[in-house]
Formats: C-alpha cells, sequence, structure tokens
C-alpha cells in the first residue's frame, strides 16, 4: 500500500496536468502525476503501431503552445522542437487546388486565380482577425475574473479585461470600431463573417475549416467563428496564426514537459488509474487508485475534463446539487475522428504537384461551406458525413523521424463524426465502414493513394473517449462557444480553476483559456494553486 | 505575367523590362514590390541618385498598380474616393489624389490620370481593387485592374528632356508639370506624363509591354555623350525624401492595413491639407476631416533639418527639456544639400516653421553606438525646390 504524502497530487499526465506539475515542482513542492496509461501526454502523444512508423494519433499539429510555458519548462532542452509549416491547400473536385503559401505575394496569386477581390480581402481579414487575436493573447494568460465579485483580484482581474478593448494602443487595446468588431467576431457564424470578405466558395471553405475543427457547429452555426480565431492565436516563433509540426509527433512535448518535471523532483505514476478522489467534510485528501492503492496529497488538481472528473471520480454525493447539474449540462459532444496512416511511399495528389510547398502542411478536402453544412447535418442525424471536411498532413515530409525512409505517415482529421451512431451505435464493423469511406474520399483526389495504404489506425469519438478519456471524445474538453468560455468555462462561478470542493483544482481544456495544445490552462492553474499556497517561482508565464 | 500560371518555384513575378535591368544589376540587390522583383541597387545607390539630379535615371516602376476607371460616372467616383475636387479636370491632364476612409484616415496616395471626361486612369503604391469598387457602388463605372498590361518606367534627372527632344519626343519640352500626351520615340508609340517622385524635372513612360525593350533601348541610345543610369529603389527613395514625397507604409500606416488603428493618419497630419477640398460635395471622410481641421490636429508630419551629419534613423524626438514629442519616420543625408535631413511626427506645439527639438541619435560606429543628442530645427518638408522641375518650356 502506498500512503506517501505529497503536497500536490495531479490526477492525468495530458499536456496541461504536466505544465502544472513543472510550475508547480519548480516551486520545490512534492509533486506526483497519476496517469491511467503506461505513457504520459494525454490526447498529445506519438506512438508506434506499425512497427517503423511514429503516430501522432491524436492531436497533430502544434501552434497554440504558448512560447512563454516553452521557454519556463525549459522543452527545447528537454527535446522538443517545431517545425514550421510551408503552406496549406484545399484540394478541389475540378482538378484544381486552392494554396497558401509563406510568400505574401505567391499567396495573393493564388487566391486571385479564384478571384481578384478575395485575394485582395485576405489581407483585409488577416488583419481584422490578427487585432482580434491580439486582444484575445493577454486574455489567455489570465484567470478569468468574477464578474460578481467585489474581491480586489477580480474588480482588478475585470479592469484588467475590459482594457485591452477600450483602451488605447499604449495599453495594448483598440480602438471603437474594433470593440464592436470583437462582439461580432464572437457570436457570429463564421459563414457570415466570412461571407463579409470574401465571394468565392473555395476562399471561403479553406478557411471555415478552422472554425469547425473539433466543434459540433456548422459553419452556419453562431458561435463558429469564434473557434477559427480560438485556431488562429496561435503562434511559430511570433508569426501569429502560423501551425508547425512538434518533432518526433506531438508526443515530444509531452515527453519533454514530463522530462522538465522529473529534471525538478517530479514524480510520475504511470499505469494507475484513479478511481476516486478522497474527499472528507468538503476537503479533498488523495487519490484512490483502481488496484485500492491510496495517494495522499494536500491538493488535488485534476487534468480530466469536467464531466469525467465530477461525474466519475468525485462521488456526486460530495457535491451541490447545482454544481452537479451543471457539470452534467456541460456541453462536451464528439463530432471529430481521426484515421492514422502508414504509406508505402509519399501519396501523389492530382492537383497539387510533387514538391509543392502547399503539399507539405495542412491538406483541406471540402469545396464549399455549404458542403460542409451538410456534413454537419448527417452529424446531427446521428450518421458521419457523407462528404466529411477532411484535414490531413503527412508530417514524414518535413520531419526524418516520422516514417522509415522513402515511407510516409499521414494524419487524416475528420469532421463530422457522431459519438452516438443512429441505427444501433458503434460496432467493430461500422468503424471499419467509416474508415473506408474517408479513405475512398481521400482516393479521389489522389493517384496512387488506395496501392500505398500499409496500416491505418481508424478512430471515432468513441475510442477518443475509451483510449484517450475525454469524453464522449470533444477534443478540447468541451465546446468553444461563448455560454462555455472566459467566465463561465467550465461552469459559472468556477472559473478560478476552483472547484466547490476545498483543495481540488481542475487544470484540464475544460478550463481557461479552453482546447488545443496549449498549455495555458495548466500553467493558468498553477498560478493559482501557487497563490493559495503562497508561492513565488521565477517564471516568464506567471 | 500571366495570373492564372503560378508557380512556388517563381514567387516572384519578372517585369517586361527584366532581361533589360538584370544585365545592368551587377549587385544582383533586388526588392520585392508587388509581387515583382525590382532593383534596389544596380552598382550603387549613391550614383544613380547622382545620375538622377545630374544627367538622368531610369527606374522601372512597372510594378506600380494602375486601375482604368471607365463610365459616364467616372469623374463623378473619382470626386466621391478623393479629397480634391477634380470637376475642372481637363482631359491630358494628372492630379496627385489622396484618398481616405470614413473616419478621415489615409487609404493611400496616388495619380489620376484624365483622358476624357468618361476615361480615367488611378496610379497607387497599394492594392486598391476592392477600395475602388466599393466606392463605385451606384456610379455607373468600371473598374478594371490593368497593372500587368502596362510597363512603365519613370525618367528623371536634367537631362530626361533633353534626352526625349534628342529621341524626336514631338515638341515634349513644351509639355506642362502634371500634363501627358502621346509621343512616339524609337518608333513606338507610348503614353509620357511629366510627373515623378523625384522633384526634379521628369517624366514617367507608360507603354505596352510588348514595346518594353525599345523604350528601355532608346533611353540610353546617347549613353557616348550623356550617361544616364539605370537606377535602383533605393536611388528613388533619396530623391524623394530630397522632394519631401511621402511614402504609404513607410512615414504611415495605411488604413486598410494598420493593425494598431492609432498608427492611422489624416491628411492634416501629413501636412497635406493643400489636398484636402472641403467645400466640394460629399466624398468619403469629408465629416471626419471637417471635424479635425475645425479641432487642429494633435501631431503632424514634419521635417527637419538636423544638426551634424549622423542620418536621425528611427530617431526618438525631444523637447528641450528632454521629454518624448515625436519620432522620426525618414532620415537621410541629403549630397545635394549636404544637409542631414529627416522627416518625422511631433506635437502639435511643435510644428511650427522654425521650432527647436532635439532628437536623439545612436549612430552605429564600428560595433558601437554613439549616442547623439542632436538640435533639430522644423523645416518645410520641400528640403529641395529645383526651378527647372516645373520650367516650360523645359530644359532641353
Amino acid at each position: 500500500m502506498n500512503n506517501k504524502q505529497y503536497d500536490v497530487a495531479i490526477v492525468g499526465g495530458g499536456h496541461n496536468g504536466l505544465t502544472t506539475a513543472c510550475y508547480l515542482a519548480k516551486s520545490g513542492l512534492k509533486i506526483i502525476v497519476v496517469e491511467q496509461h503506461d505513457y504520459v501526454g494525454g490526447a498529445a502523444v506519438s506512438k508506434e503501431l506499425y512497427p517503423g512508423w511514429t503516430y501522432s494519433n491524436c492531436s497533430y499539429v502544434c501552434s497554440l503552445l504558448r512560447p512563454e510555458i516553452f521557454r519556463d519548462l525549459e522543452l527545447s532542452k528537454f527535446g522538443l522542437q517545431i517545425i514550421p509549416y510551408e503552406g496549406s491547400a484545399t484540394m478541389l473536385n475540378d482538378g484544381r487546388f486552392y494554396a497558401h503559401y509563406n510568400d505574401h505575394d505567391l499567396t495573393y496569386r493564388s487566391i486571385a486565380q479564384f478571384s481578384k477581390r478575395d485575394a485582395e480581402a485576405y489581407d483585409r481579414f488577416s488583419r481584422d482577425v490578427m487585432r482580434q487575436c491580439k486582444i484575445i493573447k493577454p486574455l489567455l494568460k489570465m484567470t478569468p475574473p468574477d464578474p460578481t465579485s467585489f474581491a480586489p483580484k477580480d474588480v482588478m482581474g475585470l479592469f484588467e479585461f475590459a482594457k485591452y478593448f477600450v483602451a488605447k494602443d499604449e495599453l495594448g487595446g483598440l480602438g471603437e470600431k474594433e470593440i464592436y468588431d470583437t462582439i461580432r467576431f464572437w457570436t457570429m457564424s463564421v459563414r457570415d463573417y466570412l461571407e463579409e470578405y470574401f465571394e468565392s466558395d473555395v476562399v471561403k471553405a479553406h478557411l471555415a475549416g478552422s472554425a469547425i475543427i473539433g466543434t459540433a457547429l456548422g459553419p452556419y452555426s453562431p458561435g463558429s467563428a469564434y473557434v477559427l480565431l480560438h485556431h488562429y492565436m496561435g503562434e511559430v516563433d511570433g508569426t501569429i496564426g502560423a501551425w508547425g509540426y512538434s518533432r518526433g509527433g506531438m508526443g515530444s512535448i509531452t515527453q519533454a514537459m514530463s522530462k522538465s518535471f522529473q529534471a525538478k523532483g517530479g514524480e510520475i505514476k504511470a499505469g494507475s488509474p484513479v478511481s476516486k478522489i478522497l474527499i472528507k467534510n468538503n476537503r479533498s485528501y488523495g487519490l484512490v487508485l483502481k488496484n485500492g492503492d491510496e495517494i495522499y496529497a494536500n491538493k488535488i488538481v485534476s487534468n480530466l475534463d469536467v464531466k469525467r472528473t465530477f461525474l466519475k471520480v468525485v462521488e456526486q454525493k460530495q457535491l451541490p446539487e447545482d454544481f452537479y447539474l451543471a457539470v452534467k449540462n456541460f456541453k462536451i459532444r464528439g463530432s471529430s475522428g481521426k484515421l492514422n496512416i502508414a504509406l508505402d511511399e509519399l501519396p501523389v495528389w492530382k492537383s497539387i504537384p510533387v514538391g509543392d510547398p502547399a503539399g507539405t502542411g495542412d491538406l483541406h478536402i471540402t469545396q464549399s461551406i455549404e458542403e460542409m453544412e451538410g456534413a454537419y447535418d448527417d452529424w446531427k442525424d446521428g450518421k458521419w458525413s457523407s462528404y466529411p471536411y477532411v484535414d490531413m498532413c503527412i508530417p514524414s515530409i518535413n520531419d526524418p523521424t516520422m516514417a522509415p525512409q522513402g515511407k510516409h505517415y499521414m494524419s487524416v482529421f475528420i469532421q463530422y463524426v457522431p459519438y452516438n451512431l443512429a441505427n444501433g451505435g458503434w460496432t467493430q464493423e461500422k468503424r471499419k465502414e467509416f474508415g473506408k469511406h474517408v479513405m475512398s474520399r481521400i482516393g479521389n483526389y489522389s493517384k496512387n493513394f488506395n496501392d500505398i495504404i500499409k496500416h491505418a489506425e481508424i478512430r471515432t469519438p468513441k475510442e477518443l473517449e475509451d483510449e484517450v478519456g475525454l469524453t464522449e471524445g470533444n477534443i478540447f474538453q468541451g465546446e468553444l462557444t461563448m455560454d462555455q468560455l472566459m467566465f463561465n468555462r467550465p461552469i459559472p462561478g468556477y472559473a478560478q480553476y476552483k472547484t466547490p470542493i476545498k483543495n481540488l483544482y481542475m487544470c484540464g481544456s475544460s478550463t481557461h483559456p479552453g482546447g488545443g495544445v496549449m498549455g495555458a490552462p495548466g500553467a493558468n492553474a498553477a498560478r493559482e494553486i501557487l497563490r493559495d499556497l503562497n508561492k513565488k517561482i521565477e517564471s516568464h508565464y506567471i | 505575367m500571366s495570373q492564372t500560371n503560378i508557380s512556388y518555384k517563381q514567387p516572384l513575378l519578372e517585369t517586361p523590362f527584366h532581361e533589360k535591368t538584370r544585365e545592368k544589376c551587377y549587385a544582383h540587390d533586388w526588392h520585392k514590390w508587388a509581387g515583382y522583383k525590382v532593383v534596389k541597387q544596380y552598382t550603387s545607390a549613391e550614383l544613380e541618385y547622382t545620375a538622377i539630379r545630374n544627367t538622368a535615371g531610369v527606374i522601372d516602376i512597372t510594378p506600380m498598380h494602375k486601375y482604368s476607371v471607365q463610365g459616364k460616372d467616372a469623374k463623378k467616383f473619382i470626386n466621391k474616393l478623393i479629397t480634391r475636387n477634380i470637376d475642372n479636370i481637363q482631359p491630358n491632364q494628372v492630379v496627385y489624389a489622396l484618398w481616405c476612409n470614413e473616419d478621415g484616415f489615409l487609404v493611400d496616395d496616388g495619380t489620376v490620370f484624365c483622358f476624357d471626361e468618361n476615361n480615367f486612369r488611378i496610379c497607387s503604391g497599394e492594392r486598391n481593387l476592392n477600395w475602388f469598387e466599393d466606392t463605385a457602388i451606384g456610379f455607373d463605372v468600371t473598374i478594371e485592374d490593368i497593372s500587368h498590361s502596362i510597363a512603365a518606367l519613370a525618367f528623371q534627372g536634367p537631362l530626361s528632356c533633353k534626352i526625349l527632344h534628342m529621341l524626336n519626343a514631338n515638341k515634349i519640352e513644351n509639355l506642362k508639370p502634371f500634363c501627358f500626351d502621346q509621343f512616339t520615340i524609337n518608333n513606338q508609340e507610348i503614353t509620357i506624363s511629366r510627373t515623378g517622385f523625384s522633384g526634379d524635372l521628369g517624366y514617367e513612360l507608360w507603354c505596352d509591354p510588348s514595346q518594353a525593350h525599345e523604350v528601355w533601348d532608346a533611353l540610353f541610345s546617347f549613353n557616348k555623350d550623356y550617361k544616364i543610369l539605370a537606377a535602383g529603389l533605393d536611388a528613388l527613395d533619396m530623391v524623394r525624401v530630397e522632394a519631401g514625397f511621402i511614402v504609404v507604409n513607410a512615414d504611415l500606416i495605411a488604413a486598410e492595413h494598420a493593425l494598431r488603428p492609432n498608427r492611422m493618419r489624416t491628411p492634416y497630419e501629413l501636412g497635406l491639407a493643400w489636398m484636402v477640398n472641403l467645400d466640394k460635395e460629399f466624398f468619403t471622410g469629408k465629416e471626419a476631416l471637417i471635424k479635425q481641421k475645425n479641432k487642429g490636429v494633435e501631431k503632424k508630419l514634419i521635417g527637419l533639418d538636423v544638426q551634424g551629419d549622423k542620418p536621425a534613423v528611427g530617431s526618438v524626438l525631444y523637447d528641450g527639456s528632454k521629454k518624448e514629442i515625436g519620432i522620426v519616420t525618414t532620415a537621410m543625408w541629403s549630397p545635394t544639400l549636404k544637409s542631414n535631413i529627416a522627416m518625422g511626427y511631433v506635437n502639435k506645439e511643435f510644428i511650427k516653421l522654425g521650432s527647436k527639438i532635439l532628437a536623439e541619435i545612436y549612430h552605429p560606429e564600428e560595433l558601437e553606438y554613439r549616442k547623439i543628442w542632436a538640435q533639430c530645427k522644423v523645416v518645410k518638408k520641400q528640403f529641395l525646390n529645383l526651378e527647372r522641375r516645373n520650367a516650360v518650356p523645359a530644359l532641353i
């Protein structure tokens, strides 16, 4: 029986759990991370499921990871490197492709092939999105202030919050007009938003992808524009909105974090599912593992999503009724699938020439926003989309560590796939049928894809839930809609990483600022815990 | 040239003069301009600058954006677009124009060419297709981007008229400033306007891309006697500062580009009040400009005569008690004036000619910076005012 006493025990070794762990360990506290699998990483993992190939089998590209966290945790020293994208493209049925390149003028001419107006409008669109990113960036790092509280911390927080909207540029704020834009951006549908800038279907479809990835919203759903923003606020070396590959797969991020954590004296207990959080007198004091072992800690932090935390590992009887209901009502709907494919050689596309940098970043299959909305309609009917939005990439083109020489690894993200399949639910046969459906869609755009598949891992929201632990397989640990953002995330009144249970905290993507391999929820949670413990650390983030 | 055939292997387009410019560009020093590759320096900016002030320089300005504006409302449309009044514009006349957004902030500047009542051309530094098309809603007018179908050269300098005259451009010396006409040189019929960015006597030559090589070669026909040089954009930038011309996205951020709204500027803040006609009918930005005219500006772009010989590049400006009052946008040593000149923004208390201010200059000297507090005097932005620039007949 393990009954060692820790300062803090963290349930779940995802990227946020590990981020919290690193910051806390930095202060000299005795920390343990308890992870159900034999490996850490949560949804940021690299796995060899076919000999010789490395799959980023859940999350697959990196942009949102906050550079301050990268720096504070010395992730470079522990092996992490990000390789920036060189372009992206959308493949069309008529044999053409639409591409974005790092070179601004080349992108201009690429868009101008479809619409000269849109090529020019793209600069305006980028400027407006960039302005919004400028306001959001500092908000990511903030613990959302409680708008109903008069505590100095909250009043100051609200002031700080408001500052970015109304203050003049010197303070990092925007002008009057931009405040109107902010409100519109956070509430509109991405379709309506893009319609204000662009006329060409393909331009809109290419850009709208970011707004539906991981989200149970369609491009016509109000609120979807914010999801686009959420995907734009990342950066690679100061280039806002840029994405890149994590060398060695997404697991390199969490591997570097876990090494950083261990270098600070942290302890990781892998292969140890937690069955219960021990609570007495409304105060948490430890964990019970599935094997019956108990771990005691002064503070417990849950990296699990809010539903899994409070519906699975905290007993209902320990929770206030209102809170329990709010958790039950938290929207966390699975809508995405993932294929990981080992390829015998490089896929040759019917449209994009071999060697074109546009073929080395994210490749989308979609024809129009209407097609994407139709794909969403299928999801609502409990079916996988007949014409799914496909976001693929072949990291092995740029990352030499992902596949054997001359071979390739392809990551395929699919929107939409329901968690509950109509007509009897998911079966192994249906899962395979879904995989085939997606692969045949990809095959239509390639000259050789069908003949070079060596192995494919097919994951529906069910597998994402069962294997990764994300409720309903929602990749963001909860929808990114206004009713669940900022001081409403995850539960109104509990947006400051605390819970109704004393000494029990949350640090996962269910909390502000939400999903993506960002690390901000984990770092923000660490800041709150350190404040409660009166501990100070040297850091760029906190 | 084709817009539809793009390849990642050729991220930059080549102008119709490319073969010619490449031949002379020994320095291989290129610059990106609106998706084109153009010469930054052929050999040395100073030499090319000297040619513009001493003989003449030939500058490839093809990348400049050009829009054809046609239709019976063409003039009305332009009058809604720009801050000047072109009611009295005559065929073969050119005007320098500014256009602003609703808040009176500059979107861009450029030149408007009048072919006739219903046919104009606007040349500009930024892409303006959407701005023009949106402004044109409700007018009987067609806007077309003709940037790629016209090749253009600036031919600037004291011998420019003489050379064109020697090339038998008929009565070119009588062409007035801000006028244009058709001329034949080297058997090519082309458009020549007496316009330019040098503050000197000079012309801009507009032709079909197929005529480009003949036109280019013609300008160098008398090089045995007169040393005409091809000049790069660095040299052009030097002469424009001496002339006191502003460059959008160098001296101000265009309203359509500014990420930070307080980086946008109105014509008043740019010292271009003479370009704004508040008496004419509605034009975009009029209300905001009336307000600003009544209220006065908070800061303004001014010219500076800087003590010493170290250019005040990027300098912060201070008052006598070293309180920050502005910033330099452009600075250089003027070889013609033998003066250290600069343009910059200062707070309203210092915009009067003759005001004394301080520039904090960090001058790089062999891996170290020398910090200089240079006395500056506020002067007119037009540092150099050459008589030959506007003389008619022009010098031949």
